[in-house]
């Protein structure tokens, strides 16, 4: 099958051995959930249980609190221990629902699978939005919202992105081996809420057994499976609508703008489970890697189980860690400890220690270029980031400084180790107060 | 669980490249040259190599000593810069002349600007201009290869663009040398300074460079095509007067110039539009002098002139960002 993908990216190694062909296992419960108010890009849930109630899995624990915003449900039934800021994976203590786990695991007797007759654009977008899901790939953006285009802006493609292009992330390759008949259902349902007939399923060729899995699965319902070139970032949004549409998400745009709505597969799998079942998202699968975890998994993991208990799972440490990261390597998040809970967003727990990664010390600027080629979004990374230094922050905006995604190639590359996304997010920082002043 | 973590902003792995291997690279991929120098001239091509690599040692680590910075000869660049200025000069040279020179092109040419990555002109060519302006007699002095091993003295001898400017201007037409001999100027068999004279070494190490990703495309072909495109349009005009554009490419400084210093990162464009108009720049102006300037070599002018374009290209072909219609510029 032919390959395509974009202009730019990295090759970094893709470390997807210590997982890739682990079955997903179900993890047990921990004696206690941790489960956030905000674990979405938007307004933070607002609270509607106390301390000391009892809850249903699957109940409503924190509704939504604007357009852009989702509810957040009990991972399992319980008591409400306390409401509280608890770490939170972002490093800030956040507020939180802390729920002591009764071991039951009973689900919420009220929550109803939709009958196919009621299937209308409207009533799908709402139970979608009920059942909270956001985009897991990562970014956690609010589903509902990617399914609400305004009529101006009609929409002829959904692509699903089973990408996965983060080095050692294999949570959505399991769920592509174990699930696909789910996720081919979730997709209709997409499908049908957006009154689309196109379906294109994007993956990257390192997963040959999960192309073949989902082609086979797709083949009855004329959805097309499109294998990509194996690339770093070939599953960031923009760059996977370029590969497979060879169409460009307009600067500052979004996908809609050109017709496309793009769902990563396992947020397709968890929306046929909340149409079909009812069940809103209350776990997900995590993997975790690492080269000093001791026996690497993926996990299907409840919504707020701390990661020190994702860890036990998994046999505990080799070594001792020097870092851990939430996510994948090029774009996941350092950890102050293992105390955060996983959340909504969370597709990797990954343990490293001293010797595993680099410590390099950060040198100038010698003009190589090399971030340049790599930036998938085509700036001069390195003449925006010598500009954020010194706070000209006209002119990084000039050099289009706010488009950056952060996605990372830049600084991958550099042979002077500059610390170019950080001086980028410097940079948007600063643009952003900037813009507010004036 | 660990006491101390590391926290650090994300991506979380580097792809392992660094200065110091590319600085490494690039003289590896010198060594070939540096080689046949030695073989055509002997110790005297020895005795200027070490002297430029020591000068230029020394000058960068008196530079960061005056500065209270730390000592970067480590990286490699300093080195590097005392390869390619005695690949520069004739194997004649006096000693104080290599010296000088290391000293000028580390000082006026790199750290006066603040060091590694900060100078706008190539530091090699900066002093390689300044030695010939300030003593011409001894940057002209060359003299014909001398293979060790043949068992007589070094003789002057003149290099062939320096041969034919000299019969074009006594004679009105080109010499005979620059119609024969091609297959002497490939493999070195000519006389010019150290690192000009073998075109064969010079590939050799351009292709390792090619093969570490050290150097890309856009210059080479674009400095060498405008070349051979300029040259070509000149010689088919007059070719009594003007040489093949064959000559034009083994002849001089053409070669290392392409490869090693029209390619050097710090001072080229960091675009791949401007590396293009970088390249053509460079090729135009090095057939202009060579032709018609009043020195029978131009690539040195050419490339620290459109070093000295460097900034105005680079502001002036930024990529189309995606997403976007139109750049800013």
């Amino acid at each position: 099958m032919d390959k395509k993908t974009f202009v730019g990216g990295v090759h970094p190694p893709d470390c997807k051995h210590y997982s890739a062909a682990k079955p997903i296992e179900v993890c047990p419960l921990p004696e206690q959930l941790i489960i956030p108010l905000s674990q979405h890009i938007g307004a933070p849930a607002k609270e509607i249980v106390t301390v000391g109630d009892q809850v249903f899995k699957g109940q409503t624990i924190a509704n939504a609190t604007a357009f852009v915003s989702v509810p957040i449900h009990a991972a399992t039934s319980g008591r409400v221990m306390a409401i509280e800021p608890r770490p939170h994976p972002s490093g800030k203590l956040l507020p939180a629902i802390v729920i002591e786990v009764d071991g039951e695991d009973r689900w919420d007797p009220s929550l109803k699978g939709l009958d196919v007759a009621h299937w209308n654009s409207d009533e799908l977008r709402q139970r979608i939005k009920a059942a909270g899901i956001v985009g897991m790939g990562g970014a956690t953006f609010p589903t509902h919202v990617k399914l609400s285009p305004p009529d101006d802006k009609p929409i002829d493609t959904l692509i699903i992105n089973g990408v996965e292009c983060e080095s050692y992330l294999t949570a959505d390759h399991r769920m592509m081996l174990e699930h696909s008949e789910k996720i081919i259902d979730g997709i209709n349902i997409l499908r049908r809420v957006l009154g689309v007939k196109q379906a294109i399923i994007g993956i990257e060729s390192n997963k040959p057994d999960a192309i073949a899995c989902m082609t086979k699965a797709a083949a009855a319902h004329d959805i097309e499976v499109q294998a990509l070139e194996v690339k770093y970032p070939q599953g960031a949004e923009k760059q996977l609508i370029d590969a497979v549409l060879k169409r460009e998400v307009p600067s500052g745009g979004l996908p809609m703008d050109i017709g496309v709505v793009v769902q990563n597969v396992s947020t397709a799998a968890a929306v046929s489970d909340a149409i079909r079942l009812g069940h809103p998202l209350v776990e997900r699968v995590i993997t975790i890697s690492g080269p000093a975890v001791v026996e690497a998994k993926n996990l299907l993991v409840r919504i707020g189980t701390p990661m020190e208990f994702l860890l036990q799972q998994c046999d505990g440490i080799k070594y001792e860690l020097d870092k851990i990261i939430m996510g994948g390597p090029m774009m996941g998040q350092s950890q102050l400890s293992l105390a955060a809970p996983a959340i909504r967003g969370t597709s990797g727990l990954l343990l490293f220690g001293h010797q595993d990664l680099p410590h390099i010390e950060v040198g100038t600027c010698i003009r190589c270029g090399r971030c340049v080629t790599a930036c998938p979004l085509h700036l001069l990374p390195a003449t925006i980031a010598s500009y954020a230094i010194l706070g000209r922050f006209d002119e990084a905006e000039d050099y289009c400084a706010h488009d950056c995604m952060e996605c990372g190639c830049c600084t991958f590359q550099c042979p002077a180790n500059r610390p170019l996304v950080q001086n980028l997010r410097y940079a948007k920082a600063g643009i952003l107060a900037k813009q507010r002043r004036t | 669980m660990a006491p101390q973590l590391y926290m650090s902003s994300s991506p979380h792995i580097h792809s392992g490249e660094s200065t110091n291997a590319i600085m490494r690279s690039v003289i590896y991929a010198l060594l070939p040259t540096c080689a046949v120098s030695v073989y055509y001239f002997g110790l005297d091509a020895l005795l200027v190599l070490l002297l430029c690599v020591a000068g230029c040692l020394a000058a960068e680590a008196l530079c960061c000593l005056l500065a209270q910075q730390p000592v970067s000869i480590g990286d490699g660049s300093a080195a590097l810069t005392g390869i390619l200025l005695a690949l520069n000069l004739p194997a004649s040279s006096p000693w104080w002349l290599a010296l000088f020179g290391a000293l000028i092109a580390v000082t006026i040419g790199k750290q006066v600007f603040g060091g590694l990555g900060h100078n706008l002109f190539n530091p090699a060519l900066v002093a390689r201009v300044v030695l010939l302006i300030s003593f011409p007699v001894q940057m002209t002095s060359w003299t014909a290869p001398n293979p060790i091993g043949s068992g007589v003295d070094a003789i002057a001898a003149a290099t062939p663009l320096g041969e034919m400017q000299t019969a074009v201007m006594l004679n009105g037409q080109l010499p005979p040398s620059a119609h024969s001999g091609f297959g002497d100027y490939f493999i070195g068999n000519m006389a010019g300074s150290l690192g000009e004279v073998s075109a064969l070494a010079i590939l050799l190490g351009a292709a390792y460079l090619f093969k570490k990703k050290v150097i890309t495309w856009e210059i080479p072909v674009s400095y060498l095509g405008s070349v051979i495109a300029f040259g070509g349009i000149m010689w088919l005009i007059d070719s009594q007067l003007y040489p093949d554009p064959l000559f034009h490419l083994l002849t001089g400084g053409l070669l290392l110039g392409v490869f090693f210093m029209a390619t050097d990162m710090v001072t080229t464009p960091i675009t791949r539009n401007g590396m293009l108009i970088f390249g053509v720049g460079c090729g135009v102006i090095t057939v202009l002098i060579r032709l018609f300037g009043g020195y029978p070599e131009g690539v040195s002018f050419a490339i620290l002139l459109m070093n000295g374009a460097t900034p105005l290209i680079d502001r002036y072909t930024r990529p189309k960002v995606f997403g976007r219609i139109l750049h800013k510029t």
